[in-house]
């Protein structure tokens, strides 16, 4: 077991130093270089443009560039913004805990419903349920999550007033759980939205196959009766295959957060992202695409973890 | 007279065995275990075995489809063993391969037409405009019609497609042709006119064959000598009559006791093997075969018998024959 | 033949799925509207004329959709935005289409440190999430259809590359690889003439899906201003503005959101019945 780790966190090292590696090329590719914001602004001259590299560091070759910011990188050292000089990952973190809500309530549903959707699409196959569930899935899939999103404001924000129409808390609310949850629900079930399809596909396909094999027919065999087959049999196997799915999904459960969290005025890292774009906040869209990639490599390891500790198959693969 | 098409020495094809975590060597499958041969033009060697005793392997290493790891393989009085694949290119002309699986040969994708003028595009030896003829010419050869060149592999039987598999090999006129256990995915009704043909066609184009195949009946039809093989070596060689009734090593006698005799009644030797067919990562100390020998000495297990010449015309590798 | 068997051939078990053939039919209907906007649409989408603004929808018959901010025809506007949408979807698939192939074939086919490498790069690209990655391209190319199509294209080809080696990985074991090996055919030659038609199958599938992955992510630029620019339409950019018309021009931000809906939902569920059709091995995966 032990030895499994060691090779996924070895395996995960290059991965780490590539994705950084990608990142760094990115930001230097960019027309207009690190510092458009600068450049881009005709008030500025050349000698302080000049200044400016200096002080950023960026008139050394790009190989010293990248070791000073890759060290940077690893003692969490991000560098500061253009604007207002704060520290960038203490910018992004602080905006953690606002997406992490809400991509785990996300998360949470789209993997409820999503189970349970598909699940019961492949015990009862071929049959209305499945073809709902099938079909409706796929409809899921083609909204554009900011239209749904702009739709869903319209109806129960503006049309209906049931709820509100974007932030997380109202003015002098903070700490108030109930007005939280008031403004979570609409983000959170649009971003479920597109996560939920795509989990009860994987989950249907995953029961298809688990209720084919030859184990399931012994156990029916065995005189046990269908829920009992279902749960203590097929599910347990069935599920194990999502959990590394999670893993894989990480980057898909971000973009969404960002789409749906500029929609809704969310005060998370994808609202945040979006107004570095129009600032031209290199260091945060840096550091935040550098983040959220840190972030999926660990998640992927932890969901191979999880998957190794409950099938001694993968061990020894 | 005259040099021997074919000239096998030493001839080793081991597969390493790579550590789950950092992928390093530890061990070796040894499919090919060091065989040596000689093939005159003309003839049809056949070489027999179970499944695991490296006869494939053997066959597709002399024509360099798989790496060999030691040894020596001369073609035509030239030594092939290392020569770059570029340079292989024009020995390909001479040497062809025949594929087991008439499913999995042919690409599915491709017309038979498709298909039969790959060789003659590979190698620009025909004009666009003379493919067909080419093609229509392969067909008739192997018995197939010409119309079969547009239509595409799997509307055929597998016999049929494994006319076709025949005639890809004959395409550019090659030497020499290795086939690999041809008939043995077919029916035995398909198999008579499959090995019909081979033979048919060898004498029409002058051919040599090397003719694998773990059916011994079926080798019994075509081969002119035969070589026995087990576990990656050569046990016993012989012209196919000395072999059939003066089979020498033990393993012989056993697959020979195994055909099933048309002749009911007839006086066989009972010489039934124990046993399984030992991994070739892991083979035995000395004669690979001394597990399951039922005349195995404590000399076996120490020593490994080298091929030796014995008077009659074979060649063993058993201590119980030769020195 | 007898309706069993005809549910076994290819074109039975397409026809079989309803909604894929509606996906067909749509698609089809859809590709010609962009095709033929310049004679269907009954104004220039760019044709402003403040004096007819906001007219709702079927209370003008010159304007049946009816007009936005800018006087401008919501139905030609439409028609042209789905013009460039699409247009910008196939692009977009097709460099998705052909990179996804070219690595999954090089590095199934050459494997050893080339393909490993390959891989590695592919799974170091598939860490980025694609709409940060692309958003940060796009805010700093100028954006032309051209360039936004190849930027979409270019982040959306590692998961055809993982699919195209497998299924080469797989293919490479057949002997009909191997018998062109043996008759000296090189590894170009394999792979475009033995390999590639093989693939063609999980590519067209592949292809399918991406165009509606790539509608989707061109509205989502577009809209936020990133992508398509205006005056030129897209229905993505319509909706730039959307909020601000939910009192009273409702349909403005309605109308383009279906049609991007619709359109994603054609090609969606025409890939899902080819995926169904073309390779049962493949229908495991959603």
């Amino acid at each position: 077991m032990l030895s499994y780790i060691g090779r996924r966190v070895l395996q995960a090292i290059p991965l780490l130093i590539g994705v950084s590696v990608i990142g760094f090329g990115l930001m230097h590719l960019a027309p207009g270089g690190p510092l458009a914001v600068y450049t881009l602004n005709p008030t500025i001259t050349a000698q302080d443009i000049e200044r400016i590299k200096i002080i950023f560091g960026l008139d050394q070759p790009v190989h010293v560039q990248y070791l000073k910011w890759a060290t940077g990188m690893f003692t969490g050292n991000w560098g500061y913004t253009f604007f207002g000089g704060r520290p960038v990952l203490w910018v992004i973190v602080e905006r953690l805990p606002a997406t992490m809500l809400l991509m785990g309530s996300a998360l949470s549903i789209a993997i409820l419903l999503g189970i349970t959707v598909g699940m019961i699409g492949a015990v009862r196959r071929y049959s209305v349920w499945d073809y709902l569930a099938t079909s409706g899935a796929l409809v899921a899939l083609s909204f554009p999550t900011f239209w749904f999103g702009l739709m869903a404001i319209f109806v129960f924000a503006v049309d209906l007033r049931w709820l509100p129409s974007g932030g997380m808390y109202e003015l002098g609310e903070e700490g108030n759980v109930v007005d939280l949850l008031r403004h979570l629900i609409l983000p959170t079930l649009v971003l479920a939205l597109v996560i939920t399809a795509t989990y009860s596909r994987y989950a249907r396909s995953s029961f298809l196959e688990v209720l084919h094999q030859d184990y399931m027919r012994t156990a029916r065999a065995k005189g046990l009766r269908p829920r009992e087959r279902l749960f203590r049999h097929a599910f347990p196997n069935a599920v194990k295959p999502l959990i590394a799915l999670l893993g894989t999904d990480l980057p898909v459960l971000f973009s969404g957060a960002l789409v749906t969290e500029s929609i809704f005025g969310w005060p998370g890292m994808g609202r945040l992202f979006v107004d570095a774009l129009t600032m031209k906040e290199y260091p945060i869209l840096m550091g935040m695409i550098m983040f959220t990639a840190f972030f999926v490599i660990l998640g992927n390891l932890l969901a191979d973890i999880a998957i190794a500790l409950l099938d001694p198959r993968v061990r020894l693969a | 007279m005259a040099e021997p098409l074919l000239q096998v020495r030493e001839l080793r094809t081991h597969f390493p065995i790579l550590s789950k975590l950092l992928r390093r060597p530890v061990g070796n499958v040894r499919a090919v275990d060091g065989i040596d041969l000689e093939l005159e033009a003309g003839e049809v060697l056949g070489i027999v075995g179970e499944s695991g005793s490296g006869k494939t392997t053997a066959g597709k290493t002399i024509l360099r489809l798989i790496e060999p790891t030691e040894g020596s393989i001369v073609f035509e009085g030239r030594d092939i063993t290392r020569l770059p694949l570029r340079e292989m290119m024009p020995l390909r002309r001479r040497m062809q391969f025949i594929f087991q699986d008439p499913m999995s040969s042919l690409n599915p994708r491709m017309t038979v037409g498709r298909i039969l003028a790959a060789p003659f595009e590979i190698h620009r030896v025909a004009r666009r405009d003379q493919l067909g003829d080419r093609v229509s010419e392969l067909l008739s050869m192997v018995g197939l019609p010409a119309d079969a060149a547009q239509r595409y592999p799997h509307e055929f039987s597998g016999g049929q497609r494994q006319r076709v598999g025949i005639a890809r090999a004959l395409a550019l006129r090659p030497r020499l042709i290795v086939a690999d256990e041809p008939v043995s995915a077919l029916d035995v009704s398909i198999q008579a006119q499959i090995l019909n043909l081979l033979k048919r066609l060898k004498t029409e184009l002058g051919l040599t064959y090397i003719f694998i195949s773990h059916n011994l009946g079926v080798v019994s039809h075509i081969c002119d000598r035969v070589a026995v093989m087990y576990l990656g070596r050569i046990v016993e060689m012989a012209p196919r009559e000395t072999l059939f009734f003066a089979p020498k090593h033990p393993y012989t006698e056993a697959l020979l006791s195994a055909v099933p005799s048309p002749e009911p009644g007839r006086a066989r030797r009972d010489a039934t093997l124990g046993g399984d067919i030992p991994s070739p990562a892991n083979p035995p100390s000395g004669c690979a075969f001394h597990p399951r020998c039922p005349h195995a000495m404590p000399r076996c297990a120490q020593e490994t018998p080298l091929p030796t010449r014995i008077p009659g015309g074979q060649i063993v590798a058993c201590h119980l024959h030769g020195p | 033949m007898s309706a069993a068997a005809r549910r076994q051939s290819l074109l039975g078990r397409f026809t079989r799925h309803r909604p894929a053939l509606l996906g067909a039919v749509a698609v089809v209907l859809l590709c010609l509207a962009a095709l033929f906007a310049p004679a269907l649409a009954p104004h220039d989408p760019v044709e402003l004329d403040t004096s007819v603004r906001f007219f709702a929808p079927l209370t003008h018959s010159a304007f049946p959709l009816g007009t936005d901010e800018l006087g401008r025809d919501t139905l030609s506007r439409l028609l042209y935005g789905g013009q460039i949408s699409l247009t910008v979807g196939v692009v977009a698939m097709a460099t998705t289409v052909l990179t996804g192939a070219l690595v999954g074939l090089v590095s199934g086919y050459y494997g050893g440190w080339v393909g490993t490498l390959l891989m590695r790069f592919v799974d170091m690209m598939l860490c980025f999430p694609q709409v940060f990655l692309l958003l940060v391209v796009a805010a700093f190319v100028t954006p032309t259809l051209i360039s936004i199509s190849l930027i979409i294209g270019l982040t959306s080809w590692m998961e055809v590359a993982r699919i195209i080696r497998a299924e080469i990985l797989h293919l490479k074991e057949q002997d009909f690889v191997q018998a062109a090996r043996a008759l000296g055919a090189g590894g170009v030659r394999i792979m475009t003439r033995e390999l590639l038609p093989n693939i063609m199958a999980p590519l067209l599938v592949a292809a399918t899906l991406k165009v509606a992955a790539a509608v989707l992510l061109e509205s989502y630029i577009s809209y936020l201003g990133y992508g398509v620019q205006p005056p030129l339409a897209s229905w993505g950019n319509m909706l730039t503005n959307a909020q601000g018309y939910f009192d009273s021009e409702s349909w403005l931000a309605i109308f383009p959101g279906v049609m991007i809906t619709i359109t994603v939902m054609s090609f969606n569920f025409l890939g899902d019945g080819l995926r169904d059709a073309l390779d049962p091995r493949l229908r495991m995966e959603p």
